[in-house]
């Protein structure tokens, strides 16, 4: 297994120079965060309701940011080639990039969440939530995403595609974290919808890596 | 272990055009076939269809009775113009990576590394390479993690007259070990070698 150790280190420096990396993520992901309540408006109540979702869809979209090149580059230059000679499965290779890219981006944005939610007015107690929901979502973002990036290999103006692709993917998580969160913060029973989170996550994880490789070889071929 | 590779009327389509049809070739090891053709005739994309990652139109490869899976995951090379190396990279990054990915070890990497002088150039960026330093470390994996195998396109055209010759001197002794080559070129192969024209209709010895 020390093939999938040393892919997991390249595609986790490779995600981290891409695109500019976690720094520009989570720098996408504090523009959004400090916009909303400049649309909103900045009364400290109206603000506190919408903080715990507003933060999630941001960090959503900051999950968008750098994964169109997730597949994209190693595409052009035939890296995708020499990955798929190999005894190592595809579809296990994919898993391992899209772990790299969470490693890479999901998890520095998951650090950033509870902050961001935080400086929107959110109560201090729902930091572990948070985080929690921002890590195992990122999962689910990413294993999603990597769908979409494989799907638009090939296409001109991928990245857009991508996003095209893969938004309606990140609804369901979308719902149930935003779900979850909602509940705690209201008071309500909230496990539900972060196991449905954890739920999807987890067939994204399973079932992502089949359609990556599906995607991948049809792209070579 | 592959010790054999076999074209049986091989024909390759790609964007609705046959590139070529009926294509046969046999090579046991030990042998190595100079692939030649105009641009544009199929060479890369039988390269290809060898590794597997483009589909036959009609005939089949074979390994000598191996598992085409197996025998192409563990058993071939493909080197191409598309390199996968990484232009952010280092090159020690890169042979390192590809060596290991490949199934090498750290002993036959240092092994590559000296016998393609690749030791001056192991902190440059692989941008900071020229194109004929990029191609060989792009051969180096060759080395690094041996497999009997190798389909390599053009690989003599960034290379300098020294080291086409040293080169030469590395697939010899390659056949010498029992291995194979099928090598794409517009130039002579500076070894003994069948030759498979594309275009020009069935194999010639």
């Amino acid at each position: 297994m020390s093939r999938l150790g040393t892919l997991l280190a390249r595609e986790t420096a490779l995600a981290w120079g891409r695109g500019g990396g976690p720094l520009v993520s989570v720098g996408f992901y504090a523009g959004v965060a400090t916009l909303l309540p400049l649309a909103i408006g900045p009364e400290p109540a109206r603000l506190a309701a919408i903080a715990p979702g507003a933060a999630w869809v941001a960090l959503a979209l900051a999950s968008l940011l750098s994964l169109d090149r997730l597949f994209e580059r190693d595409f052009e230059d035939g890296a995708l080639d020499h990955l798929a000679l190999s005894p190592v499965p595809l579809e296990l290779t994919c898993a391992v990039k899209c772990l790299g890219q969470w490693l890479a981006t999901g998890a520095p944005l998951a650090l950033a969440a509870p902050i961001a939610a935080i400086g929107l007015g959110a109560k201090l107690d729902m930091t572990p939530l948070i985080l929690a929901c921002a890590l195992i979502g990122g999962l689910a973002f990413a294993f999603t995403g990597g769908i979409g990036a494989a799907l638009s290999l090939g296409a001109r103006r991928g990245g857009l595609l991508t996003a095209v692709i893969v938004l309606p993917l990140f609804v369901p998580p979308v719902i149930f974290g935003g779900g979850a969160l909602a509940a705690f913060a209201g008071g309500l029973p909230w496990p539900g919808g972060f196991i449905l989170l954890a739920a999807y996550a987890a067939a994204a994880v399973a079932l992502g890596p089949l359609a990556m490789a599906a995607a991948c070889r049809n792209a070579l071929s | 272990m592959i010790d054999a590779l076999t074209l049986d009327r091989a024909a390759v389509q790609r964007g609705g055009r046959l590139l070529f049809a009926d294509l046969s070739l046999s090579l046991v090891a030990g042998q190595a076939c100079a692939l030649t053709g105009a641009n544009g005739a199929g060479k890369t994309s039988l390269l290809r269809a060898v590794a597997g990652l483009v589909p036959l139109e009609a005939g089949a490869v074979g390994f000598g009775g191996l598992d085409p899976t197996e025998a192409r995951g563990a058993g071939l090379h493909l080197i191409g113009h598309q390199d996968g190396l990484k232009p952010a990279r280092t090159t020690r990054e890169e042979l390192s990576f590809w060596s290991h990915w490949c199934g090498g070890d750290a002993a036959a990497i240092d092994e590559a590394t000296q016998a393609l002088d690749l030791g001056p150039l192991m902190d440059l960026e692989v941008r900071r390479l020229s194109a004929g330093q990029r191609r060989r470390l792009a051969l180096a994996r060759l080395l690094a993690a041996p497999r009997p195998l190798w389909l390599l396109d053009e690989p003599l055209s960034p290379l300098d007259a020294g080291w086409r010759t040293r080169f030469g001197a590395m697939m010899q002794a390659h056949l010498k070990g029992g291995g194979l080559i099928l090598a794409a070129v517009h130039d002579p192969l500076p070894i003994k070698a069948k030759t498979l024209e594309i275009g020009a209709q069935g194999a010639g010895e």
